[in-house]
Order: C-alpha cells, then sequence, then structure tokens
C-alpha cells in the first residue's frame, strides 16, 4: 500500500467514524435538532375552535365563566352525582369523596383514606375532572354553572369552604386544600 | 390504575379478592389441559377435584366466553381463532381454502386459549386486562394481547373525522388530520410499555398466583408514528413553554401533563403498531407515546395538546398516580418505570412434572435504556448466575433471557435480577417496602420470587 492509498483509507476510516458519532449523537427521535423544519401541513386554528375545551391551571387560568352556589350544588349533586358517589358523599360505584384526613401517615395504623377532602392538592382539578369526565353515564354534559356548583357542594361538605361560599372562576384557585403541601417532585 | 384502591377501606380488599377468584375459576380448567403450562393430569389438587372436567375451549371466568362453553356447544370458538374440523390425519384431506373463512384477516390456531384478562373494576369502562406472560414468547406481545388501562372504556373514533389540536404557547395554533399526521417523515421504534400499577397486589405478600396476575401490565410492541418533536417544531414554542397537557377524546377525556423537554427528546405521536394501524384499544387513530415512562401518560385517542409554563395537576396526577409514602407525604411526577425482570417459565402454578432439564426463560426490561445484564439465581438469591439475552437487545424494550436449569427434585426458589445500562439494579421488594412502605400502589419493581416445591409446583412467594 503506497503512502497515498494509506491515507486515503485513514481519511476513509475517518469519515465512516464521524459518521457513526454523528448518528450516535442524533436524538432517540432521530431528528435534527439543529434547525427546525417545518413542511406547513395541518390547518391554522383560531380561539374560538378552541373554547370546545377545558383544562384549568391551579392559578386558575383556563377556567371558564360562570359561577355556582353551595346550596345549588346540593341539587346538581343530588340529580348527577348521588347515585354512585351516595348520598353522604361515602362512594359506591363512585369514588369516596368525604374523610380521610389524618390517615394518609403509616402512622395512623391503617391503608390511607385517599379522597377529595383528604388527598386532592387543587381545587381547580375538581372543576377539572368533574367539567370533562362527569357524570360517568354523560360525561361532558353539565353547564359551567352546574360545575362550579358541585365543585362548591363537595368542598363544602369536605369542611374547605363554608355554607355561603360561591365558586367561580377567581375565588376557586383560591380555595386552600388541606393536602395542598402534601406532595413533592419524584425526580425520576 | 386508580379505581379501587383509594377511598373506601374495605374496597381496597374488594377487587383483589375478586380478581382471585377469577383467577381460580381459570386455574381449575388450565389445570386440566394436557396443552396448558398449568396442567396437574392426573396429580390431585385441591383446585381441581371439585369442579367437573370442561374442554380447553372453555376458558371460564377469566375469558369471559360466557354460557356458550359452559353448555358444551360443539367447537365455540377460542377469541381471535376460527374453529375448523380436525381431520384424524391433515394428509388424506385437503385443507382449508384460501381466504375462504377467513375474510382475508389471519387468525391465530384454535388451539392456543390465553387471553387477557380483566382485574375486577366495578365498572368494565374504568377498568385494565392483563397479557399473559406466561406463555409469551420473544419479546414482541400479539396487538390483541397487549394489556388495556382505560378509564372511560374503548372509544370508537372515525379516523376520517379525528383532528389533534395542538395550542398554547405555541406560535401558530394548529389542528391535524389524520391524513395531515401520515405526510410527516414517520420513524418507527421497538419499545415496552408498563402501567405504573403492575404488581400492586404484590407490596404486603404475594397475592396473584400466576404470572399473568403478578406482571401482565408490561408488553412490547412496534410502535410507528410521528416524533411529537415534528409537531411541536411545525407550531413552534414560545419562549417559557416548559410543559403539555396530552388530552384523549375518550369519554374520561383522560389528560396528563409531560414535560417539554421529555416530549422533544423522544415522544412519538403513533398510528401504528405491529405492523397495521393501531387497536382501538390502544387509542386509535392516534395516540401518544411516552417511551419509558409509566403508561397512562401515553394518552390515548389523542384529540389536543396545550403547550403551557406549568403543569395543569389533573386529577391523574395528582389524585391517582401518585405514589403515598410512610411519612404521609406523597411522591408526585414519579414519571420513570425502572429496571425490572420476571421468569416467565417456570412461574406461578405452573407444574415440573420430574427432574431434569429445564430451560429458565423471563423477561427484563428499564425506562431508563437497555438491559445490560440479567442474572438468575435458584436458590433464593444465594448465588446468582448471568442468563443469556435474546437480541435484539434494544432500549426501553422487553428483552428476553435464558438460563439452561438441572432440576435435582429439591426444593428452589427462582428469581431474577436486571442490571440497565445506566447500571441501575433492581432492587428486593423487602428494599423497596423498607423505603417507600406498602401503601404506594404503583412502581413495584422488586424481584419475583417462584417457589419449586418438592413436588414441582411452582408457587408466588415473597423471599429475600
Amino acid at each position: 500500500m503506497s503512502i497515498t492509498t494509506k491515507h486515503l483509507a485513514c481519511a476513509a476510516v475517518l469519515a465512516l467514524v464521524s459518521v457513526t458519532a454523528s448518528a450516535k449523537d442524533a436524538p432517540a427521535a432521530g431528528k435534527k435538532t439543529s434547525s427546525p423544519h417545518t413542511y406547513g401541513f395541518g390547518t391554522p386554528v383560531t380561539e374560538a375552535d378552541l373554547t370546545q375545551f377545558v383544562s384549568p391551571l391551579p392559578d386558575g387560568r383556563g377556567l371558564p365563566k360562570g359561577s355556582g352556589t353551595v346550596m345549588q350544588g346540593e341539587k346538581v349533586y343530588t340529580q348527577q352525582c348521588l347515585a354512585c358517589h351516595g348520598a353522604n358523599l361515602e362512594g359506591g360505584i363512585g369514588d369516596r369523596l368525604l374523610g380521610g384526613r389524618g390517615t394518609l401517615a403509616a402512622s395512623s395504623g391503617g391503608p390511607p383514606i385517599k379522597t377529595v377532602e383528604s388527598y386532592w392538592p387543587y381545587a381547580t382539578t375538581l372543576f377539572d375532572y368533574i367539567k370533562r369526565a362527569m357524570p360517568f353515564t354523560s360525561p361532558n354534559s353539565m353547564s359551567n354553572d352546574d360545575v362550579y356548583a358541585v365543585t362548591a357542594y363537595i368542598l363544602n361538605k369536605a369542611n374547605i369552604v363554608k355554607e355561603d361560599a360561591v365558586m367561580n372562576q377567581d375565588t376557586l384557585p383560591k380555595v386552600e386544600m388541606p393536602n395542598r403541601k402534601g406532595f413533592k417532585p419524584a425526580g425520576r | 390504575m386508580s379505581d379501587t384502591e383509594q377511598s373506601v377501606r374495605p374496597s381496597i380488599k374488594r377487587s383483589p379478592e375478586a380478581l382471585q377468584e377469577a383467577e381460580e375459576q381459570f386455574l381449575i380448567q388450565e389445570q386440566q389441559d394436557p396443552a396448558s403450562p398449568y396442567y396437574r393430569g392426573d396429580t390431585p389438587s385441591p383446585s381441581c377435584s371439585s369442579p367437573p372436567a370442561r374442554r380447553r375451549f372453555m376458558l371460564g371466568a377469566m375469558a369471559a366466553l360466557g354460557a356458550a362453553g359452559a353448555q358444551g356447544i360443539a367447537h365455540a370458538a377460542t377469541p381471535g381463532a376460527i374453529e375448523r374440523k380436525v381431520p384424524p390425519d391433515a394428509t388424506k384431506i385437503q385443507g382449508v381454502g384460501v381466504g375462504v373463512d377467513d375474510g382475508g384477516y389471519g387468525m391465530r390456531s384454535q388451539f392456543e386459549t390465553e387471553v387477557r384478562v380483566r382485574y375486577a373494576t366495578k365498572t368494565t369502562e374504568s377498568s385494565w386486562s392483563f397479557t399473559p406472560l406466561q406463555n409469551s414468547m420473544g419479546m414482541i406481545t400479539p396487538s390483541g394481547l397487549h394489556y388495556e388501562r382505560h378509564h372511560g372504556g374503548i372509544a370508537t373514533i372515525d379516523p376520517g373525522t379525528h383532528e389533534l389540536f395542538v395550542h398554547g404557547m405555541v406560535k401558530q395554533a394548529r389542528k391535524f388530520s389524520m391524513a395531515d399526521l401520515r405526510r410527516y417523515p414517520a420513524l418507527s421504534r421497538i419499545m415496552f410499555m408498563e402501567c405504573s400499577g403492575n404488581g400492586l397486589t404484590e407490596w404486603a405478600k404475594p397475592t396473584m398466583k400466576t404470572v399473568q396476575g403478578t406482571h401482565g401490565l408490561t408488553s412490547t410492541s412496534e410502535w410507528v408514528g410521528v416524533p411529537l418533536s415534528t409537531i411541536l417544531n411545525e407550531v413552534g414554542l414560545k419562549p417559557g413553554a416548559k410543559w403539555l397537557l396530552a388530552e384523549g377524546g375518550d369519554a374520561a377525556v383522560m389528560t396528563r401533563s409531560i414535560p417539554l423537554e421529555k416530549a422533544m427528546k423522544d415522544c412519538l405521536l403513533a398510528y401504528g403498531q405491529n405492523g397495521e394501524a393501531i387497536r382501538p384499544e390502544q387509542g386509535y387513530p392516534v395516540r401518544l407515546f411516552v417511551p419509558g415512562y409509566e403508561g397512562n401518560m401515553s394518552i390515548k385517542w389523542l384529540r389536543r395538546i396545550e403547550v403551557s409554563d406549568k403543569p395543569f395537576m389533573t386529577r391523574e396526577e395528582t389524585s391517582k398516580y401518585t405514589d403515598l409514602m410512610p411519612d404521609g407525604t406523597a411522591l408526585q411526577f414519579s414519571f420513570l418505570m425502572e429496571a425490572k425482570s420476571v421468569i416467565t417459565f417456570p412461574s406461578g402454578e405452573m407444574v415440573l412434572r420430574k427432574p431434569g432439564f429445564y430451560e429458565i426463560s423471563g423477561l427484563a426490561w428499564s425506562g431508563r435504556g437497555a438491559v445490560k445484564r440479567v442474572e438468575v439465581s435458584v436458590d433464593g438469591g444465594k448465588t446468582w448466575k448471568n442468563a443469556t439475552l435474546h437480541g435484539p437487545v434494544l432500549p426501553i424494550c422487553h428483552t428476553r433471557f435464558s438460563l439452561p436449569w438441572e432440576w435435582d427434585g429439591k426444593e428452589a426458589i427462582l428469581q431474577s435480577r436486571c442490571t440497565d445500562e445506566t447500571g441501575y439494579v433492581q432492587p428486593t421488594i423487602k428494599q423497596l417496602v423498607k423505603e417507600r412502605g406498602i401503601y404506594s400502589v404503583y412502581h413495584l419493581n422488586g424481584i419475583q420470587s417462584w417457589k419449586v416445591a418438592a413436588n414441582g409446583e411452582v408457587s408466588n412467594v415473597h423471599h429475600y
């Protein structure tokens, strides 16, 4: 092998190595991240197209307009929720909603009772979930007012808000849930 | 996996007990089927002495085949099969003609009976089913046996009208039809998905008898779709964007918050599974796939992605898929499925008929990457041997392992221990319980122990 061909061979090997290295460095999705490529597929949407969706954040952003009282909520609960969650919110086919404070630590001696009252860290989550997924037999059928109302009712029964509480996009994010500080990021 | 274990104290027991009953019914029938790994033949055992023998096609409570089999209707088909007449000699009669009875979509053999098993939750719509790992071969799970977890039933969605909205902290909110999504360059990866509730019955004591019950909430498929990063690049991210909400188009409108870093790294909008469109129960026509993270984050029937600066703190990531620690606080966003392995043969309720050669076989996986090593012990963890890994060994994927074994006919405790490419070693259940207590429900990845008794019967035990 002449010096020239040796050099060429070396260059070829180097080129191969660099190709392998760059393939290895690429993200698992296999796409370049340096200069994002766009294709122009899909259709632009406006705010009006998005009003059908509800997904509030704990600070209240994304909560829709509307309001409801505890008393209104009792009516809604009786009609929409009681069959599965029980007359005393004790659960049945649906989850138990009340009680359980003080049962989360092993030192309490028994299995933990995880309910809206004892476990849920954010009141906005209650509105969000009821709005999207309840009642089980006809999900996403309740008005925003009714959802605010039944949220108020459950929070009142859980001794978290007073009987004269009105829940709306301003008051709901301010509700301090008993287990608000009960969570920490797992870090994995 | 969240509708049974919380709230009412008695219900904590109710579901596992119901499942145990269903498993018992399943075993009673399997124990009389000579082709079943659970066959007990003429070996008398308490569980198969009472009911009369039934045909192998009758899978009973576990398969929910119902009354047809019980009444002995001839040749009730096993699920996913066409029941054909078996000739005395297949060389002396023409077989079934091409396309004559299968409508152009092939079925499995009528002699193969393994099915998914549903966990006995209060409703069938919010429930889950286990993959029959005891009969698994290789690393791929057949699509029809992939484990399920639904929160509002299996949505039926016409791909012709389905739309995926992407909005929030983006430069140009857009919606995508399935035709749009399929125009993007596609990516394929073979990956496992595991429910974080896999093994939730096993924290305090051995509860389920079979490997399907203890470990069946993990499955592996080839997933095909568009990298989520491609779509996020298409809409353009605004500065400050850190999380996104993925939302399903099912009756639960299932939602989870996903860190944007993970979304850009390797998440997939999957529309293909094992060479065809994903199954309805896997989120047809399109699902999110979040590699290596707990299965519920891979939102099915995906209809919306909203980019934000903070997590949305949805029901599933606060009240449900969080891990309660002994001090009463809970770990949140415990995304990663850590390294785990299990011996699938021999496993719980099987019987080794006589001493001699057996190939121990099982599966190992890790959400952090590739499996580096699997060790097997036949003496309850006193000594370990490296098992053979059957390639391809892929990151975030089931890896089949095996070890030849001469059983001497004495009691043995079989265990497997997985180490992944990051050096993480699968812990014992005892180590996990010491750290997390017995009420954290999720993320049990401890070492499984199967006891082989001197009479060859295999059972689920806790052994440290």
